[in-house]
């Protein structure tokens, strides 16, 4: 038979991810050496006594039941030799099943453990910006699917390495009986391989593109349901029901084509034994006939050839899972060998300075990587410099998708700047630690994230010093102990994810607590306060510009990104910026003198309400129409 | 005991309800059931051939005489019967896997049908999560199971009756034997059983955790990098990581405990069958073949005994999995579409009333008391209110998201709930707050409503709009990709392509909940006003969050505690300083001014 072009890659490809997968088992074995050692024996042990029993068996038949019923008397002695000797057996498998099944699990679920405790460490000293570049579905998977797709074939391993020993044990106790079954053997065995290899080298593409095909329904199916809203309100929902469906479809089929390659594997994987059986009844009755063999031994290989078939498929099963373990197990070493940390440095801010902090922007440079190679990367940002001096209040206003939330993550060293540098105190956020930084500032973004975990724990994160009386000020400060005082439990109730639902403003309140509770010296505020009442803001801001201890005198440097009005009025000097580039500074009054664009942002509704006064003086002088439409005709 | 016999019992009935409710609602699985089960039942012959060659050979061709002639003729005839079961099991499999698959993908996408068709309601976000696995892990737990675990259950326990009646030919006192050896396997399996269900339960519980801290890792990376918390979210994923490999190694241990029990009987069953088979044969009453075959049929016996515990469990995983699907369809839509009895919306412009409208969510107390209301057609009226005064809900009401609880919203007369969806949604879209978009291109999401549109029409409405400076500014125009969420692109310009997205779906009636509330202000005020010419001779109606859209609109609806308390004219409302409107009024000027 010739192979087609793309057969032959195929197989090349095949045998390739063979060798590959190979060397993800070896990575196993060499991680767990003495557990996969323990469940190796067990199935040694397995596999030796299912030879055994096939040699008992035949001898029992032989021994002791074809003299005793030729004789027509039954020897007591022998019979219960004969029983405790298959019984015993069946002993001697047990703790070979223990030891195999024992090992093998948890071996397997060892190594997944391992692994995603080295992928989530992964995920939290990589930087942000490595995060921002990968999306939240694949992170998950990586940990999650992607390990144990990578140890699947841990489970079948002991099983397959202890049949191969089996295999080897029988053909040589076949040749010990006579050569003529054993070449019986020689021919059944290998050909059962051969199947079962056949089997899974056929079977591993169909099943990946079901697996593939099921996260495909399945990223659909959230999607959609996540969007529910938009579909409803736009009468969407039989397009998407025929998105799905077309899917669902292709997934069906695929199905379909596993199942067909199983209607006729699994049936023959059966009958190829059964042949050999019967081969053996052949071959044995005429070596029977030569005298070369007993009726004992014919009657143990034809069981031989029984007993041994299912073990066979142990060597199937990990051949079927190594393209997945390959996949799974590339992915997971791209996270493990990821680079671009964001190492901390070993500089300390002076711990015995308590008062505010000074931030300095100095030629500050900015941009994302590609959403996609080919498109351009965004330059977010460029020569951005600006200063916060200690215990003002800087606001930074500008229009929608003008780089201020890129500011704000550079201020607290969420992302490194291309060029150019970020100072806290006149030394460089880079070569601060990372206590030393997360103690200094703190961040209230945009879209409040609120851990699944109690009220506490999402306020006090666990920080040294941080106790109850902390978080019930900070709560305080946020104007938040009210709510939370009313929650069933309190500090003790649970949020987030599985506990109790909270309104946007609440949310906004509890995080920007959790910023406060660690009495930041710099607060930067992200848009943070959006959804709480301006009452509320100013309230905050100003709690903060007086420390609790010195009275007029200011706890932290603020920075905040603002629309309001109110907000910016609370600033002591504001900083406009536009398409990722300082335009202007100073006063909010200078500023709207000089700086249209920032008076055309912050007086956007006053000069609507202006125009709308002319345009209704004129229309009421001119034209007093009474519908819209009409008005669009005439004009 | 009793109780625990109860409670068994009412799990087989709704076992047994649950595969009846299955097969009423997939009536396709029945198609050539006869026939596919006697595919298998041939299949199973097939099992217990070479035990009854063996004991025909040794019988009759080797004990007491070798006859070459008669061992080949039996080897062939089994070797015939063989070919046949083998091509028979290829036809059950085959037939069995198409028409499960066939009617569960319709399942599946009936219920993701039924899931888009149910309200707001029973659509939260909460429940989503587990809406999702109604149509993916529910459904393919059934399939993987009818894949693996349900050809064996079904195969098995043909084998199981196959190889007995076997037995029983040869010897009902060995059969005896083999059955009392198995008895108690059975009952310890049977034990054993209950206990790995609650084992996988707790697995399936805590795999749930761990998904959700290694959630948290990933999606609160910034806060954790910002607060410098990741040893505490170390620990956290720690904690759950070796919370699900303890589960799951105990429910490992309790499963190799049920295979050993099958393997010690099987021990004990061939240990008996010598002891009884011998002392039978030498009375006569068995022959060397007979008791031969005894012991192979022993071993067919104890594969489906040792594999029984895994099978059930997965078989009853898969059982919950359905009845999980089947619950979903059975949710009757509470918003549902009037369909062929439906009307359709009278063309040109729509008015609205509402008549005595009264709604509360479920076990809650009223979100809006007895409004009565109408607004005329190509009006545009603003509703405002303090968080929680039910304005959304008022919006959600309009476009026959939920249903009043008492009274009826009417479009041009017609009460909604006899307004055909097809009609309504075409003529009536909202734009919510949260403008959720796709996985896919800016123009992509914008034609979400409308295929047909080439980019040059939706260039058009961007222009139109006078958003076609922000389109320009993107990478790729048009062919940006939005990233999942649409979160490559800020919430303000989200709600942008949102804007767009109901703009070129062109409605007569246009519901806008907060649809601008992340979006500047100068460019807020500059979309306002290009809304207002494009929405010209229609309704508009705005719920709004800043005040600027009220003065912008002919009237402003005041919702007060679940009541409208005021209307008018901006300019008059705002007359008197001590009403709700003023209140609200002054507040927002404090903050803008």
């Amino acid at each position: 038979m010739r192979l087609t072009a793309g057969e032959s890659v195929a197989s090349r490809t095949s045998r390739d991810v063979l060798g590959r997968g190979l060397r993800v088992l070896g990575q196993a074995i060499r991680e767990q050496p003495r557990i996969f050692a323990v469940a190796v024996v067990g199935s040694v042990l397995f596999g030796g006594m299912v030879i055994a029993s096939a040699y008992v068996v035949g001898g029992v038949v032989g021994e002791v039941v074809v003299p005793s019923i030729a004789r027509g008397q039954v020897g007591v002695g022998t019979l219960a030799l004969a029983a405790a000797a298959l019984f015993g057996i069946s002993v001697l498998r047990v703790v070979g099943i223990f030891g195999r099944r024992l090992g093998a699990g948890y071996m397997q679920y060892r190594l997944q453990a391992a692994y995603r405790r080295r992928v989530t460490r992964r995920y939290l000293d990589l930087p942000v910006a490595w995060h921002q570049r990968n999306s939240t579905g694949t992170l998950l998977s990586n940990a999650n699917s992607d390990v144990e797709a990578a140890w699947y074939p841990i489970a079948p391993l002991p099983f397959a390495v202890g049949t191969l020993v089996m295999l080897v044990g029988a053909i040589a106790s076949l040749f010990a009986t006579d050569w003529a079954l054993a070449l019986v053997g020689l021919a059944v065995f290998p050909a059962l391989f051969a199947l079962n290899v056949v089997y899974s080298r056929r079977m591993a593409p169909r099943q990946a593109r079901a697996q593939r095909l099921r996260a495909e329904v399945s990223g659909i199916a959230h999607e959609s349901f996540d969007g529910a809203l938009v579909v409803k309100t736009m009468g969407r929902e039989a397009q998407e029901t025929a998105r799905f469906a077309s899917r669902a479809g292709e997934l069906r089929d695929s199905l379909i084509a596993v199942g067909r390659l199983r209607g006729v594997f699994d049936p023959l994987l059966e009958t190829l034994p059964s042949l050999g059986t019967l081969a053996v009844l052949v071959v044995g009755a005429f070596r029977l006939r030569q005298g070369a063999i007993s009726v004992a031994e014919l009657v143990s290989v034809a069981f031989l050839f029984t007993v041994l078939a299912f073990p066979v498929r142990a060597i199937g099963w990990v051949l079927a899972e190594l393209p997945r373990s390959v996949a799974g197990w590339d992915r997971v070493r791209r996270v493990l060998d990821a680079t671009g940390e964001m190492p901390y440095g070993q500089r300390v801010l002076d711990p015995a300075t308590s008062g505010p902090a000074t931030l300095t922007f100095t030629g500050v440079h900015f941009s994302y990587p590609p959403a996609e190679a080919h498109l351009p990367g965004a330059q977010v940002l460029g020569e951005v410099g600006f200063t916060v001096p200690a215990g003002r209040t800087v606001a930074l206003v500008g229009p929608t998708g003008a780089g201020k939330s890129t500011i704000t993550s550079l201020a607290v060293r969420l992302v490194d700047p291309d060029s150019g540098t970020v100072e806290l105190d006149g030394v460089d956020v880079r070569e601060l630690t990372v206590a030393s930084l997360t103690g200094t500032v703190a961040l209230v973004a945009q879209v409040p994230f609120i851990f699944d975990d109690t009220v506490r724990a999402n306020i006090a994160l666990d920080r040294p010093g941080v106790d109850d009386e902390d978080v019930w000020a900070a709560l305080r400060l946020a104007e938040a102990d009210g709510f939370v005082a009313a929650l069933p439990d309190g500090l003790d109730t649970m949020v987030g994810e599985r506990g109790t639902s909270l309104s946007g403003g609440q949310r906004q309140r509890l995080t920007l607590a959790r910023a406060l509770a660690g009495r930041p010296r710099l607060l930067v505020l992200d848009d943070a306060t959006s959804a709480v009442d301006p009452r509320v803001e100013a309230a905050i801001l100003a709690g903060l510009r007086s420390s609790a201890s010195q009275p007029g005198v200011p706890a932290a440097s603020i920075l905040v990104v603002a629309y309001r009005r109110a907000t910016i009025a609370l600033a002591d000097e504001v900083i406009y910026v536009e398409q990722g580039r300082v335009v202007a500074r100073g006063t909010h009054t200078e500023l709207l003198a000089t700086v249209p664009g920032y008076a055309d942002l912050v007086t956007a509704y006053e000069q609507a309400e202006v125009d709308r006064a002319q345009e209704r003086t004129y229309d009421d002088e001119v034209a007093p129409l009474p519908s819209g439409l009409e008005i669009e005709v005439d004009r | 005991m009793s109780v625990k016999n109860d409670e068994r019992d009412e799990r087989a009935e709704t076992t047994w309800q649950t595969l009846r409710r299955g097969l009423a609602l997939s009536p396709e699985l029945r198609t050539g059931l006869a026939a596919t089960l006697a595919l298998a039942l041939v299949y199973m012959v097939g099992r217990v051939a070479v035990p009854v060659a063996v004991q025909q050979g040794i019988d009759r061709g080797i004990v007491g005489g070798l006859n070459l002639d008669v061992v080949w003729s039996v080897v062939a005839i089994t070797a015939a019967i063989l070919t046949v079961t083998t091509l028979c099991g290829y036809l059950m499999m085959r037939r069995l896997f198409t028409v499960s698959e066939t009617a569960l993908a319709n399942v599946r996408t009936r219920a993701f049908r039924h899931v888009h068709d149910l309200s707001m309601l029973h659509q939260q976000s909460e429940r989503r999560g587990s809406l999702v696995s109604r149509v993916t892990s529910d459904v393919d737990q059934i399939t993987q199971f009818l894949q693996w675990g349900g050809v064996i259950l079904l195969v098995n326990l043909g084998q199981l009756v196959v190889t007995t009646a076997v037995m029983l030919a040869y010897s009902w006192q060995l059969t005896l034997v083999v059955l009392a050896a198995f008895l108690p396997a059975v009952l310890v399996i049977r034990q054993l059983q209950r206990r790995l269900g609650a084992a996988y339960a707790t697995v399936r519980q805590r795999t749930g955790t761990l998904l959700g801290a290694i959630g948290e890792s990933v999606v609160g990376a910034p806060v954790i990098r910002a607060y410098g918390i990741a040893g505490r979210t170390a620990r956290r994923l720690d904690d759950a990581i070796d919370g699900q490999r303890l589960a799951q190694q105990r429910a490992i241990r309790i499963s190799i405990v049920g295979s050993s029990v099958g393997e010690l009987a099987a021990g004990l069953a061939l240990a008996g069958v010598v002891v009884l088979g011998v002392t039978l044969g030498v009375d006569g009453t068995l022959s060397i073949g007979q008791l031969t075959a005894f012991l192979f049929l022993v071993t067919l016996f104890i594969q489906p005994v040792q594999i029984a515990t895994e099978v059930l469990n997965e078989a009853q995983n898969a059982i919950a999995g359905w009845r999980r699907v089947l619950d979903v369809l059975d949710v009757a839509p509470d918003v549902a579409d009037p369909g062929e009895q439906g009307r359709d919306l009278p063309g040109g412009p729509l008015d609205i009333r509402f008549a005595g409208v009264r709604f509360a969510y479920p076990g809650g107390p009223p979100v809006l008391h007895d409004i009565d209301l109408e607004i005329p057609a190509k009006s545009r009226v603003a509703v405002v209110g303090e968080t929680g005064s039910g304005k959304t809900t008022f919006a959600k009401l309009l476009t026959r998201l939920m249903d009043p609880s008492a009274g009826a919203v009417l479009l041009s007369g017609v009460p909604l709930s006899e307004v055909r969806f097809d009609s309504l949604r075409s003529r009536v879209v909202m734009v919510p707050q949260d403008g959720f978009l796709f996985d896919a291109t800016v123009g992509d999401n914008v034609r979400f409503a409308r295929p047909e549109l080439t980019d040059e029409q939706l260039g058009a409405a961007f222009t139109e709009l006078g958003l076609s400076d922000w389109l320009d500014g993107l990478p790729a125009g048009l062919d940006t990709p939005v990233g999942e969420r649409g979160e490559a692109l800020s919430v303000g310009e989200r709600q942008l392509v949102a804007l767009a997205r109901a703009y070129v779906a062109d409605p007569d009636l246009l519901v806008l909940d907060e649809a601008t509330s992340a979006v500047d202000p100068a460019t807020e005020v500059r979309l306002q006003r290009t809304l207002d010419a494009v929405t010209r001779g229609r309704t508009t109606l705005a719920i709004a969050h800043r005040l600027s859209t009220a003065q912008a609109a002919d009237e402003v609806i005041v919702v007060d505690r679940g009541r409208v308390v005021q209307r008018g004219p901006h300019d008059e409302l705002v007359r008197d300083a001590d009403s709700v409107y003023g209140l609200l009024y002054a507040s927002w000027l404090e903050q803008t001014r």
